[in-house]
């Protein structure tokens, strides 16, 4: 193969100084920039175009261009669409980072001015308008509750489904039952939401209920436990794919029947990777509204029961408080959000370490 | 290895029997020796290999019982799966009769009045338009930064973004609902109004009352699942085979074509992936819908004005007031939502499937 290299164009016979490609010089591309927001500023400004948003951005434009341009004119075009591509995917992020700071740095300033004592001791029961005492009380329990039975039916449900999918599923019933764990991820949870009105608070509910659907927080512990079920077999059955088929057939030649080894076995192995996808789908569903608000009901009260009246949730609360026309409510509203999005945080971030220090990497 | 690692009596006599008599005179010791263990007729011995003295699988123990736990567990998410539909549907069609306007064409939303009005048009559209938009605006973006992450950035650098960026993508969607609809409000009706002024002339950028329009909504989907489609995607190009990139740049490859002849072709069936799951979420998107578009019923395709409306935000926004056939033509509505869903997803997983056979790569 290296005969039939040839170069494309001729070069001139080897000398030191003409091997090397032209360069851009290292101050060209902040010239460039500097050169391009002034060119923009001038634009905008003299024709009246709008404001200093404009000026960046029609400036980073404008640099874009004057990069390929200058880059094309001395380094050739493959370079110049490689630092053209370079400055765009930097400019991504730039572009990205700006919103997604901005709603953390809202989060954070307007969350912690109800971060008291009396947000996390007391319901929103009795609170009017005009009130701006209250706080989350109830929802913290309901969420907790809620997540708590989610969890406890998930979890059982979606290992054995994953170990049936690893470990006995064949063919196209196998197949199959993968194929609907995958759709069901992209299940909107409002219609998971729909699914556990529709079947269990207007149907199985006003049974025993004296003929009233009965709104509780069971019910979104079902709705959520919906939601949670393909993201535990996923995750769990990508696990139990990674376990070494070595350990298994040891267990096989020792006698273990096939039970035993995945119970003894390749469960305990794949165990920590299996409670990282547990704790990551744990925090999906304690962030999910919309079921809670069609199941749950919403009460203002603090109620521990989880199968008889209403319950509410963090998120829940956050919506409602959202809806109030209280002046004191947007606080709540935030205090709220960032209790939330700590709790789903830490789960999460447990979740990743938890995940880093499992033998079973990819 | 469908049931307990096969054994059968004939490991005495040295393997499988090549007649029925020779195993009946060589296996009569062994049939002996474990018959204890579990009896069975000689015209059981139809198995493979040998072994003698070891149990076989019985009708009725643990491993059976295990394996029927598990295939129970399978099931049920098929019965789910059904499930959802049957009781959607049957919530769903007492209301879809009392509906005395179209269905599909009528632009309003009106199940609780004598006759019950309301159609799915409007909100079917303002739900596919509000997601489309969103994935224009994220989708290069992500692969943008995903792109950063993985090949641009300092190695600790690109680790500890990632890091930050699958926490932004566990954010539940309320927080972001709260925050288009608090600060994002105001930028997005400035930016309304300086495409108003300047091209107007282009049908979407029309008139307003610019505030809660499919823009913010759109905006606020797109920011929302930028971090999700970005962690995905990261994932995916972190997985090229280094010896792919190494070939590309020992070609004489610049960094932007080793990416784009060696990383972009490999993680493709990824991308759609990614791609396909954030139009997941943006469709099923409730409350950051909810609490940022404006609640009208008018299919337009003016996208600054105040209005645009969308399938859940339109159930988390009537539901509190809905009688029986309100909750029945709100299911109706979920009901259409999770039939699209549905064909997004199936589709989806259909061309990964697909492309998985010949690419072989993780998706």
């Amino acid at each position: 193969m290296t005969t039939t290299l040839t170069p494309r164009r001729s070069r001139p016979p080897a000398q030191p100084a003409s091997l090397r490609a032209r360069r851009l010089p290292g101050y060209a591309a902040p010239a460039l920039a500097a050169l391009a927001l002034l060119v923009a500023a001038g634009i905008v400004y003299g024709v009246d175009l709008g404001g200093p948003v404009l000026v960046v951005v029609l400036g980073a434009v404008l640099y874009l261009a004057g990069l390929f341009v200058a880059a094309n004119a001395v380094e050739g075009r493959r370079s110049a669409r490689n630092r053209f591509w370079s400055a765009l995917i930097h400019s991504a992020l730039v572009l990205a980072v700006l919103p997604l700071a901005s709603v953390v740095w809202t989060l954070v300033s307007k969350g912690t001015a109800r971060l008291d004592g009396d947000f996390f001791g007391s319901s929103m029961n009795n609170i009017g308008a005009r009130d701006a005492n209250g706080g989350a009380y109830h929802a913290i329990v309901g969420t907790l509750e809620q997540v708590g039975i989610a969890t406890a039916i998930t979890v059982p449900l979606g290992v054995l489904c994953a170990i049936y999918i690893v470990e006995y599923g064949r063919g196209r019933f196998a197949f199959t039952i993968r194929f609907f764990v995958d759709v069901m991820t992209g299940i909107p949870s409002i219609v998971t939401g729909l699914f556990v009105l529709a079947f269990w608070v207007l149907i199985v509910s006003p049974w025993f209920n004296d003929g009233q659907p009965g709104f509780s927080g069971f019910a979104a512990a079902l709705a959520l436990s919906v939601l949670m079920l393909p993201t535990v077999v996923r995750s769990t059955e990508e696990m139990l794919r990674l376990v070494p088929a070595p350990l298994r057939e040891g267990a096989y030649a020792l006698g273990v029947p096939k039970w035993k080894t995945i119970l003894r076995v390749v469960l305990p192995t794949a165990l920590p990777g299996i409670v990282t996808g547990i704790m990551l789908s744990i925090a999906r569903a304690a962030g999910e509204t919309a079921p809670v608000l069609l199941v749950a009901g919403g009460g203002a009260a603090i109620n521990f029961n989880p199968f008889e009246n209403n319950q509410s949730s963090l998120a829940l609360f956050v919506y409602q408080q959202a809806g109030e026309a209280s002046k004191y409510s947007p606080a709540r509203a935030w205090t709220a959000a960032l209790t939330l999005v700590v709790l789903v945080l830490v789960l999460t971030v447990a979740a990743k370490l938890l995940a880093r220090r499992n033998r079973l990497g990819r | 290895m469908g049931e307990t690692p096969h054994r059968s009596a004939h490991a005495g006599t040295g393997g499988h029997p090549v007649t029925l008599g020779h195993e009946r005179s060589a296996g009569a010791s062994a049939r002996v020796a474990e018959a204890p263990v579990s009896p069975r007729t000689p015209d059981d011995d139809r198995g493979l290999g040998g072994g003698g003295g070891l149990p076989r699988a019985r009708a009725f123990g643990a491993e059976r019982a295990f394996r029927g736990v598990t295939l129970a567990a399978g099931v049920a998410v098929l019965v789910i799966i059904a499930a959802i539909a049957v009781f959607l549907i049957a919530k769903a069609v007492p209301a879809l009769r009392a509906n005395s306007a179209n269905f599909w064409t009528f632009e309003g939303w009106f199940p609780n009045d004598d006759p019950p009005t309301f159609g799915i048009g409007a909100l079917a559209f303002g739900t596919v338009l509000t997601a489309l938009l969103a994935l224009l605006v994220a989708v290069p973006v992500a692969l943008g930064i995903a792109l950063y992450l993985s090949h641009y950035a300092p190695r600790r650098l690109g680790t500890a973004l990632g890091f930050v960026i699958d926490l932004l993508a566990a954010v539940p969607s309320v927080v972001f609902g709260l925050w288009g609809r608090d600060y994002l409000v105001g930028p997005v009706a400035d930016l309304s109004a300086w495409l108003n002024r300047y091209f107007g002339w282009i049908p979407i950028f029309g008139d307003g009352p610019y505030g809660n329009s499919i823009l913010l909504g759109s905006l606020v989907l797109a920011i929302m699942v930028l971090p999700i489609i970005t962690s995905l995607s990261r994932e995916v190009f972190l997985q090229t085979p280094t010896a792919n990139e190494e070939a590309a740049l020992a070609l004489g490859a610049t960094r932007w074509e080793m990416l784009r002849t060696a990383v972009l072709p490999y993680g493709r069936p990824g991308i759609i992936a990614a791609v396909m799951l954030g139009l997941g979420r943006a469709l099923g998107e409730t409350i950051a819908l909810a609490l940022t578009l404006g609640s009208t019923y008018a299919i337009s395709f003016n996208i600054l004005a105040n209005g645009g409306n969308s399938i859940a935000a339109n159930i988390a926004n009537r539901f509190a007031e809905a009688n029986e056939t309100g909750r029945g033509a709100l299911i109706a509505s979920g009901l259409v939502l999770f039939a699209i869903t549905l064909v997004v997803n199936i589709t989806a997983r259909a061309i990964i499937y697909r492309r998985r056979e010949f690419t072989e790569s993780a998706a």
